[in-house]
């Protein structure tokens, strides 16, 4: 992991991780990062609720679809905090996937009852922006503006 | 992270140790499903020391709700601090679980 100030400017932070394509990973990578940003005064809640839920979908979509569960595969995680937002970027190494077609509302009566289908929803609910798109890999981009 | 199974009269309580999420997930579905081989039919699930659950933790728990309806049974759940109070709101799993605030009222409730 590097963790760098940049001279230029204080109050941003860039936290950069680069991890084998293993779930198990997952709880460690989202309280190491969680932890990171709380220290940089985010909001207490946000750290506890909105950051760990929606990076643990993030990486369980990267690393079980995007990858593919391939053992041999990384996932990357970047997070840039600075005074006004949390920006995680989380990078898998496969093809991309259709946000919106793929993003459905759980809450139906229909979808309530179902065992799948809550992470995209959750990402969206738990963040203000939620984007993907490719660069060297497929990325999915989570913005978490501060209060 | 681990789960530990104890017996309160006729109820199986679950403890959750930590999150329940896409790496443990599985861990749980198959301590509860071979509770209900053996005969077990009500289940509370106790989230005292769970801080978070994601999208695979919440599904494990509709697929073992309907799972034990299916046998008959019945499962429950206490102990939601208010962050996993919201993610059964947004999801609206709320709607679908009977949630005891204590484990006390969750074991009287069956």
């Amino acid at each position: 992991m590097a963790r760098a100030r940049d001279p230029l400017d204080s109050m941003r932070v860039v936290i950069e991780l680069e991890v084998p394509n293993d779930v198990r990973n997952i709880e460690q990578i989202v309280e190491l990062v969680s932890r990171q940003i709380r220290e940089l005064d985010f909001p207490a809640r946000a750290c506890s609720l909105n950051i760990p839920v929606a990076l643990s979908e993030a990486l369980s979509n990267a690393m079980l679809r995007g990858n593919a569960d391939d053992s041999a595969k990384h996932v990357r995680v970047r997070a840039l905090v600075d005074k006004a937002a949390l920006v995680l970027e989380i990078t898998d190494e496969g093809v991309g996937f259709d946000l919106d077609r793929c993003t459905r509302d759980p809450t139906t009566p229909e979808n309530v009852v179902r065992e799948d289908g809550r992470g995209l929803y959750l990402m969206h609910q738990l963040m203000d922006r939620v984007e993907r798109y490719t660069d060297g890999g497929n990325v999915v981009r989570l913005t978490l503006k501060r209060p | 992270m681990s789960f530990s199974i104890t017996k309160h009269g006729e109820v199986v309580v679950v403890d959750v140790e930590g999150q329940l999420i896409v790496g443990n997930r599985q861990e749980l579905k198959q301590k509860v499903l071979d509770e209900l081989e053996k005969g077990e039919r009500k289940f509370l699930i106790d989230f005292t020391r769970t801080g978070y659950i994601d999208s695979s933790g919440l599904g494990v728990l509709v697929s073992l709700s309907k799972k034990i309806r299916e046998q008959g049974g019945e499962l429950r759940l206490a102990n939601l601090n208010d962050d996993l109070k919201t993610l059964f709101e947004l999801t609206k799993l709320d709607t679908l679980f009977q949630i005891a605030d204590t484990r006390e009222r969750g074991l009287q409730s069956f």
